[in-house]
């Protein structure tokens, strides 16, 4: 087989592995103040800011890596990466997408995200993250229409600041864990979002990422403000090119919901999973968190995680707010050699609270799969209630599923529910599918999607079909 | 802490009727012990209850001297009535008497063999601690093709020598082939104060069968942890009866190696808590070969100020295809200051396995209290009707009809 061959066997396997062949601004090399200072510098951000990052920095240096989960991985030398990478074009900012370097236009077409309006189906708009800058942002001017802000983070600290200055780090504070303090220290780019009193978002928002260039950490930080009575729905994918080494990849999102807001986050998230001998991929280590902040607010997350060689991530709710809910809907896939140690947390803290965890998870071949959630009922959190349910489904005896639940109950009006079970596709199911036409793999699809159908209705239309076909990619080459 | 270990291990190896070599190797686990100290929050077994700030509350200054050469005297007041039965009798950690009355002498061995191998969970510093205090070890083996025909009870006593004093035992049973035991644990504390630790290791062989039954119900204030270790052969069965209910501080643990085929491993638990008491079950079930079986269910009714934790773990390892392991974790918590915790862990390499668990909590039912009141009953009554009905669940499970009357009586469950 020659070298051309194997390439495109290998794109079977990933279609977004391919790499964009553009120029790049990186800073140097390491993790030091000096960093900070450029990447401050570089996007000419006000003293504030620098101020943010470097006292996150000085916090980050005391802090040790935790080791107390499932998947383990080899060190991370954190003075062996890039922390800012650009295309060289995005410099000087483009005005319009006429300007946009036609390499990157040519790389979202790829990925199957256009990023000319006119050429979106119907009214999604996007936010696209290349590495460490955003290069652009869709149908701004019927967003603005409403008051409704969505622009990259960057654009925020410069229009908005205070805005940023309130919720920035009020959600994930600047102390709280280590990749969540690296993360303030080095964010580079993200979005931000605002909706204003009352207003309904008339589309979906979307932030796609990607990461491009190779030895580079991404750490992009996104904020979403649902200011009283508003509601909107926010989505996010990633993809990354496939390379031998791991990536860092470690977002920060805090979601801020005020009286009866509503905000519902969505993510597909399929980056790059090693190949199968488990070599190369990125490292998933995000910190999401949603802060039910008002009365009857609620925030919901879905996720659908695919990729990635190891997930470590637990997207929480903190529910303040009387009356406020908070939902969380999972499908993990593992395959080969990935590992995922995922789940949520549900702090309890409002009268009347509510949460909902309905967690999937499928392992198949060499991979490890984890769920960890805590639901913890505060003293105060009267007539409070909490439901739990997480399936895990395995495919052959070399991969492990486990489940990890803590419940804290400190009140007794409020009342827990928890339930899990671990079990296999069945003989008969495949046997009933096959012989009514379907050949193994389709059947295994079949039924999978079956499996985890409670969480796919969950997600917006578009991304529901995505995802169903993810399921199915994702899973290829482990039955028989 | 350091020199009071130092001074009373000092005394008790001079006390000791036991051999240099022995001395040395418990010396080997009080350094060990030295070094790590009591466990505390930061380990993940001990998350819920931290046992080093419970005795340094509880009791302040912990010491660990007990004479065991002087015997002690035996009060016949807390024999159990109505139930003829085997005895061992602890006292302050002392054994005071084993009598085996009831069965053919040739079938059980008794002996004191002091040289113990350990081959579980060494990461576990009371285990250390234990071994490095305890007086002589008995070891007891009950013959092949036996049954003992009347159940063996283990009278855990202490009295007032040993206010804020730590006491520790073992004991070490081997069942033969196609034999079985019924094994109560009646703990009966004359005393205030002091922390028991209490070591079990059972080895069941092909086709026997263990009961066991912890009943801890008068109340006290001593703290007390236990420790279960069962290997088991194919076919055999374990059974695990826990009420936990009259210490201040409690932590029974089980952990269950089913080595042989088609062996099943049952813990049920009961926790009926009041005013300030903290206790917690944990147990790791290692389904290591094909065809295995475990079952567990846990029920706590919680009162003012207490505190209850229960950790189960089911491990089924990548050979053990056609597992079934059960959990269900229930609690009522009656009070606002209760406080319920639980970790339920399923942790499986195999694909063809039936494996499940189930938690829930939540305050007792005010549709059912008003439905027992509209019929006549006080509210009192009521909710001791409704608890009662919770844990009988429980106590329902035992398979022996004459040891669940026993336990029966002694909660005041009727049916």
């Amino acid at each position: 087989m020659d070298t051309r061959q194997k390439d495109i066997e290998k794109l079977k396997d990933y279609k977004y592995g391919f790499t964009t062949d553009i120029e790049n601004i990186k800073a140097p090399k390491g993790l030091n103040e000096d960093t900070i200072k450029f990447i401050s510098n570089i996007k000419k951000e006000p003293k504030w800011m620098l101020d943010f990052r470097l006292k996150a920095f000085e916090r980050f240096k005391q802090l040790k890596e935790p080791n107390w989960q499932k998947p383990k991985y080899p060190k991370i030398d954190y003075q062996d990466l890039y922390y800012y990478s650009a295309p060289k074009s995005m410099k000087d900012k483009p005005k319009s997408l006429d300007e946009l370097d036609p390499k990157l236009l040519e790389t979202y077409n790829k990925l199957g995200i256009p990023l000319q309006e006119q050429a979106r189906l119907n009214g999604i708009a996007v936010d696209a993250v290349f590495d460490s800058v955003s290069v652009a942002t869709t149908f701004k001017g019927e967003l603005t229409k409403h008051g409704i802000i969505f622009c990259s983070m960057s654009e925020a600290i410069q229009k908005h600041p205070e805005l940023v200055k309130k919720y920035l780090g009020s959600v994930i504070p600047l102390t709280d864990h280590f990749f969540a303090t690296l993360n303030s220290a080095v964010f580079t780019d993200g979005s931000f979002v605002y909706i204003p009193e009352g207003v309904r978002c008339p589309m979906e928002l979307s932030t796609y990422f990607r990461i491009n260039a190779s030895e580079t950490g991404q750490f992009e930080r996104t904020l979403i403000v649902a200011d009283k009575g508003s509601y909107v729905s926010y989505l996010e994918g990633c993809t990354a090119p496939m390379r031998d080494e791991n990536q860092l990849h470690a977002a920060n999102v805090e979601l801020i919901a005020l009286d009866d807001a509503e905000i519902k986050y969505s993510t597909v998230q399929n980056w790059y999973p090693g190949d199968e001998n488990g070599k190369g991929g990125i490292y998933n280590f995000v910190t999401k968190r949603g802060l039910c902040k008002g009365k009857n607010s609620k925030i919901s997350w879905t996720q659908v995680e695919t990729g990635s060689a190891i997930t470590w991530k637990y997207p929480s709710c903190i529910l303040k707010g009387d009356n406020s809910i908070g939902e969380f809907y999972s499908i993990a896939i593992t395959n080969n050699h990935q590992k995922a140690d995922t789940g949520t947390k549900m702090i309890h803290l409002g009268k009347n609270t509510k949460s909902k965890i309905i967690s999937k998870g499928i392992s198949a071949g060499f991979s490890d799969m984890t769920y960890r959630g805590l639901v913890d009922i505060h003293s105060k959190a009267k007539n409070s209630s909490n439901y739990t349910q997480c399936d895990s489904l395995l495919m052959g005896n070399k991969c492990g599923a486990h489940t990890v639940p803590y419940i804290k109950n400190k009140n007794f009006d409020s009342n827990i529910a928890h339930e899990a079970t671990t079990s296999k596709i069945s003989e008969e199911q495949l046997h009933y599918c096959q012989q009514r036409g379907l050949n193994p793999e389709d059947a295994v699809g079949l039924i999978v999607n079956g499996f985890c159908k409670e969480v796919l209705q969950q997600l917006p239309m578009e991304f529901a079909v995505e995802a169903q076909k993810l399921v199915g990619i994702s899973l290829e080459g482990s039955v028989g | 802490m350091t020199e009071q270990l130092e001074l009373d291990f000092n005394k008790i190896a001079k006390k000791l009727d036991i051999s240099e070599k022995d001395i040395k190797l418990k010396r080997k686990f009080l350094e060990k012990f030295m070094k790590n100290g009591f466990p505390n929050k930061k380990q993940e077994n001990w998350k819920f209850l931290d046992i080093n700030q419970i005795i340094k509350k509880s009791i302040r200054n912990l010491s660990f001297y007990n004479d065991y050469s002087l015997p002690n005297k035996i009060d016949s007041s807390i024999f159990v009535d109505g139930l003829e039965h085997n005895k061992i009798i602890f006292i302050n950690g002392r054994i005071e008497k084993i009598d085996f009355n009831y069965e053919d002498k040739n079938k059980i061995e008794i002996s004191d063999e002091i040289e113990k191998k350990i081959t579980f969970d060494n990461e576990n510093s009371l285990i250390d601690l234990n071994n490095a205090f305890t007086n002589k070890a008995f070891k007891i083996v009950i013959k092949e093709n036996y049954s003992l025909k009347k159940p063996l009870i283990i009278y855990h006593s202490t009295n007032e020598k040993t206010k804020s004093k730590n006491v520790n035992l073992r004991l070490d049973f081997d069942l033969e082939k196609n034999s079985s035991l019924r094994l109560i644990d009646f703990f009966t504390d004359k005393s205030a104060k002091n922390f028991s630790n209490i070591l079990y290791s059972f080895n069941l062989k092909k086709d026997s069968i263990l009961k066991n039954f912890k009943v801890d119900n008068f109340k006290n204030d001593n703290l007390k942890y236990s420790f279960n270790n069962i290997e088991q052969d194919s076919n055999s069965i374990s059974e695990t009866f826990i009420l936990s209910a009259g210490s201040n501080f409690f932590k029974n643990e089980v952990n269950c190696n089913l080595n042989g085929e088609f062996s099943s491993a049952f813990v049920n638990g009961v926790f009926s808590l009041r005013e300030n008491q903290q206790h917690e079950i944990r147990t790791t079930i290692n389904h290591l070969v094909e065809n295995t079986k475990s079952y567990q269910l846990i029920k706590s009714v919680l009162g003012k100020n207490s505190k209850a934790a229960y950790q189960g773990k089911i491990f089924v390892n990548s050979k053990a295809q056609k597992t079934d392991g059960y959990q269900l974790s229930k609690a009522i918590l009656l009070d606002e200051t209760s406080e319920f915790n639980v970790k339920p862990e399923l942790e499986i390499y195999a694909d063809d396995v039936k494996c499940s668990h189930g938690s829930a909590s939540g305050s007792l039912n005010e549709n059912s209290i008003f439905y027992l009141m509209s019929r006549g009953l006080s509210y009192k009554q009521s909710k001791e009707l409704l608890i009662n009905g919770f844990l009988l669940d429980v106590v329902e499970k035992i398979t022996d009809s004459e040891i669940k009357n026993l336990i029966k009586n002694m909660i005041g469950l009727k049916e």
